[in-house]
């Protein structure tokens, strides 16, 4: 059976969801359930007493997901290790999705905030799965740090512009020791299956599904598209090349003397 | 007296406990992580720390996100 393994837990599915900006949760809920996916990620953020919110978890099946909390909002290593801990002391398994995003407009990763919080989390025992630009070096870095995964970027955070960091994020699967999840910029099941094609061994899509017309149809429609990737990628994809090569035999046409 | 609540300050009785003063907002314990002073608040805890004037806490749920 064809599973994904990350940190010695296995999984069937290679397609973890976020939950963010969904318009309900019975939307989050339909997304979450089409793609079949078995790890989805959450957030931390500050309560708001003025205005009180259905509880988030009471909407996440405790025995059907892993529960993967990001540090977003995070502008430098300390910060993300602070929401890691938080996290971990909320009750969650000691999982945590890295990321460090100073910069607002992009929110492109800061690699070395991000290498120097991995390395900490690292040592206190969390499962650090950093999310980075696409950039070998770094991933590198990272997986002699002792992460579980890479996640490389495919464009940023939100853009649905797919994978535009193509040549690089195959330099970091073919050098890669740990799972390679290709995360953010993903916008459509084709991009996803693209990825997997590839020889990613998971992506992570939010946006994509939150803001389609049917979540939970987007979700299937997503599942299916890693599914197909993976798939293909399996079975062996054909080579490139410049030339036209016949499918048909070149041999006893109509028009042979 | 007051403490830091969330980033802004806020009113609250003397001689109360994190516990009762979650109790008193109505937040579920169970569903909150408590940061006291910078320092986590384990959940069996919560009762048995007494604010005092000036202090922080930050009170952090789980919320959508990529």
């Amino acid at each position: 059976m064809d599973e994904l393994i990350i940190a010695g837990r296995s999984f069937t599915s290679r397609l973890m969801v976020g939950t963010g900006k969904f318009a309900s949760n019975a939307a989050m809920v339909a997304a979450m359930e089409g793609s079949g996916s078995e790890i989805v990620t959450v957030a931390l953020r500050r309560v708001d007493i003025d205005n009180p919110q259905d509880s988030l978890l009471r909407h996440i099946d405790p025995a059907r997901y892993l529960l993967l909390p990001n540090t977003s909002g995070a502008r430098d290593a300390e910060e993300a290790i602070r929401l890691a801990r938080l996290a971990r002391a909320a009750g969650c398994e000691p999982w945590v999705k890295l990321e460090v995003t100073p910069d607002p407009y992009y929110l492109l990763p800061d690699p070395i905030e991000t290498l120097k919080a991995a390395e900490v989390l690292v040592k206190e025992g969390f499962i650090v799965l950093p999310y980075i630009n696409a950039d070998p070096v770094l991933a590198k870095h990272l997986q002699e740090a002792g992460t579980a995964t890479v996640m490389p970027l495919g464009a940023p955070i939100g853009t649905n512009k797919g994978l535009r960091t193509r040549d690089n994020i195959a330099i970091i699967i073919e050098q890669a020791i740990v799972p390679v999840v290709v995360d953010a910029g993903l916008g459509a099941p084709s991009h996803a299956a693209e990825a997997m094609e590839m020889g990613a061994d998971a992506v992570l899509v939010n946006t994509a599904l939150a803001v389609a017309r049917n979540p939970g149809a987007m979700g299937v429609a997503f599942r299916k598209g890693v599914e197909a990737g993976r798939e293909a990628y399996l079975a062996g994809l054909g080579k490139q090349q410049d030339k036209a090569e016949a499918s048909s035999p070149l041999t006893g046409f109509l028009h042979d003397k | 007296m007051d403490i830091i609540f969330n980033g802004t300050s806020r009113a609250i009785p003397h001689s109360i406990t994190i516990q009762e003063l979650l109790d008193q907002l109505h937040l579920d314990c169970r569903q909150v992580v408590v940061e006291h002073n910078r320092s986590i608040v384990a959940r069996q805890r919560l009762a048995d720390i007494v604010l005092d004037h000036g202090d922080t806490l930050e009170v952090i749920h789980f919320v959508g996100g990529g």
